[in-house]
């Protein structure tokens, strides 16, 4: 007797799933460093962004929750078709080279880990706080509102708080030029006369995540964003 | 031409390991396999047990030749099988590491030869069309566009010898899988099969082993054949849509 495989059993349905969970994380990635360059717009415009996303309630956590989910579906998926792939190679070669792949490609499995302790952290520390060097909590403003502005400013005066950022934005870049491509192509999404522009896409948004990210902790680091 | 060669061996059943052998006196415009020969014929006369490997026509159309030679599917020259690759392309005196296809769904029979099976299972499962038996068609009764048929032709030319998947750093059979999907998709005879083939496909290739394709382009730089991963995306899209409207 024949049984039907679940879509989600073969690797291909695995990495579609993968490819969807990625996209909607990545949306997220990119409206969120949109957002948090308004650091440079000064006090006022981060706080005011901040006040505002804080009343959105139920929306936020809404975002709150299929962002979670996003990312653990990634994650099993990830880790499910690595773990495939680990099993269909048990001996390994004595000499292996590579002619095609990159850099990017071969550390996904770095890069994605590295990612997803990064989220913890950076949760705890702009977040929750409780990584954050103000001591009682976080500093707020006449009005009770919590002062963003200034945690940033003081959360990224720790040199070494700042280093975790730009090294995990060069791996979310990395992540993100093979991530981006080879969503594409796990989609199904291909066509002689537009691959050309897979690649430009996947590099103009790795790119502008990557350098937006690093560009905050270096402001702050260079004494250009200072607290008010 | 002198060659040190770091050769895998391996009898069925036992753990192999890397043996060194020297080729000395080789011509340069030996193939790969001819080089082989020699050191075969040399490992006769001292009674030894000569490396065993696979080859049949030689002039790199059937798809039976094949080994990893200093870590690249059939030597590092680009769109070449094994048996088309020359001594020349090396240098002289160097050290040529030599192993088998390495995948769990190709197991190795004995020294270089593995068994590939797994891929007989992958066409066995939907690698073909039902047509009318009878006398043959006429030529040119079935229109179509010449953009397709050298599309389909493209992926046609696969021999089946595995290299995509020896040098996929997942051990991934996507590039021999999609492209004999493509072939046949693109194609009206393909048509009657077509909401089933990647449904069945994947699953066989699923079923022997293989790992998971994440696009790092090894098997299209590899493939003696020079095909396309362009055609693992239409695979993808196969298998959703059909996976859709199943
Ligand atoms: C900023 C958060 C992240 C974003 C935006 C993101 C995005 C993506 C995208 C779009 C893909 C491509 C999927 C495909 O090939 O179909 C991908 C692949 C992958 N992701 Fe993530 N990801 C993130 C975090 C993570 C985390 C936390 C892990 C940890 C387990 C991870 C592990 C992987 C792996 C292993 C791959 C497959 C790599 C490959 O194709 O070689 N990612 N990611
Ligand atoms: S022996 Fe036939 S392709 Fe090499």
């Amino acid at each position: 007797m024949e049984t039907k495989p679940t879509f989600y059993s073969t690797s291909v349905g695995k990495k579609v799933v993968m490819a969807a969970s990625g996209f909607i994380v990545f949306g997220f990635v990119v409206v969120h460093i949109l957002g948090n360059l308004q650091l440079f717009l000064g006090a006022d415009a981060l706080n005011q962004y901040a006040a505002f996303l804080q009343g959105l309630g139920p929306v936020k956590w809404t975002v709150r929750v299929l962002l979670a989910l996003s990312v653990l579906v990634h994650m099993v998926s990830a880790t499910q078709v690595t773990l495939q792939s680990w099993a269909a190679r048990p001996e390994k070669y004595a000499v292996q080279r590579f002619q095609e792949t990159t850099y990017a490609a071969r550390t996904m499995r770095v890069g994605g880990p590295i990612i997803g302790l990064f989220v913890i952290y950076h949760l705890m520390h702009f977040t929750t706080g409780h990584c954050h060097p103000v001591k009682d909590g976080f500093v707020e403003n006449s009005e009770g509102m919590l002062n963003v502005y200034n945690n940033v400013v003081f959360g990224f005066q720790d040199p070494l708080a700042s280093v975790v950022y730009i090294v995990t934005m060069i791996f979310i870049g990395l992540h993100l030029y093979h991530g981006l491509w080879s969503m594409m192509q796990s989609v199904g999404l291909n066509h002689k006369k537009y691959n050309h522009w897979r690649k430009v896409f996947a590099v103009l948004f790795a790119l502008f995540v990557a350098g937006a990210g690093i560009s905050l902790p270096v402001a702050v680091l260079s004494g250009w964003v200072v607290p008010v | 031409m002198d060659f040190t060669l770091k050769v895998w061996r391996q009898k069925p059943g036992t753990q192999g390991k890397l043996v060194t052998y020297e080729a000395k006196g080789i011509s340069s415009d030996a193939s790969f396999l001819e080089m082989l020969d020699v050191v075969n014929e040399r490992l006769i006369e001292k009674n030894e047990e000569p490396i065993a490997f696979d080859h049949d026509c030689r002039e790199g159309i059937c798809g039976m030749c094949g080994c990893v030679v200093n870590g690249y599917a059939h030597g590092h020259q680009g769109g070449t099988t094994l048996c088309q690759l020359h001594m020349r392309e090396f240098s002289d005196g160097s050290v040529i590491y030599v192993e088998p296809w390495r995948a769990k769904a190709f197991p190795v029979i004995k020294d270089l030869v593995v068994n590939r099976s797994a891929f007989d299972a992958i066409i066995t499962a939907g690698g073909y069309i039902s047509i009318r038996s009878g006398s043959a068609p006429d030529g040119n009764a079935m229109p179509i566009a010449k953009e397709t048929a050298d599309a389909a032709m493209d992926v046609a030319e696969c021999i089946g010898c595995g290299a995509c998947v020896a040098a996929c750093p997942n051990a991934s059979a996507m590039l021999f899988t999609s492209a004999k999907i493509t072939q046949l998709a693109l194609l009206p005879q393909g048509q009657a099969e077509r909401m089933t083939r990647a449904q069945r496909m994947v699953r066989a290739m699923e079923a022997a082993g293989f790992g998971a394709c994440t696009n790092h382009g090894e098997c299209e730089a590899a493939c003696p054949k020079e095909i396309s991963m362009d055609n693992i995306a239409r695979l993808n899209r196969e298998f959703i849509g059909s996976s859709i409207k199943k």
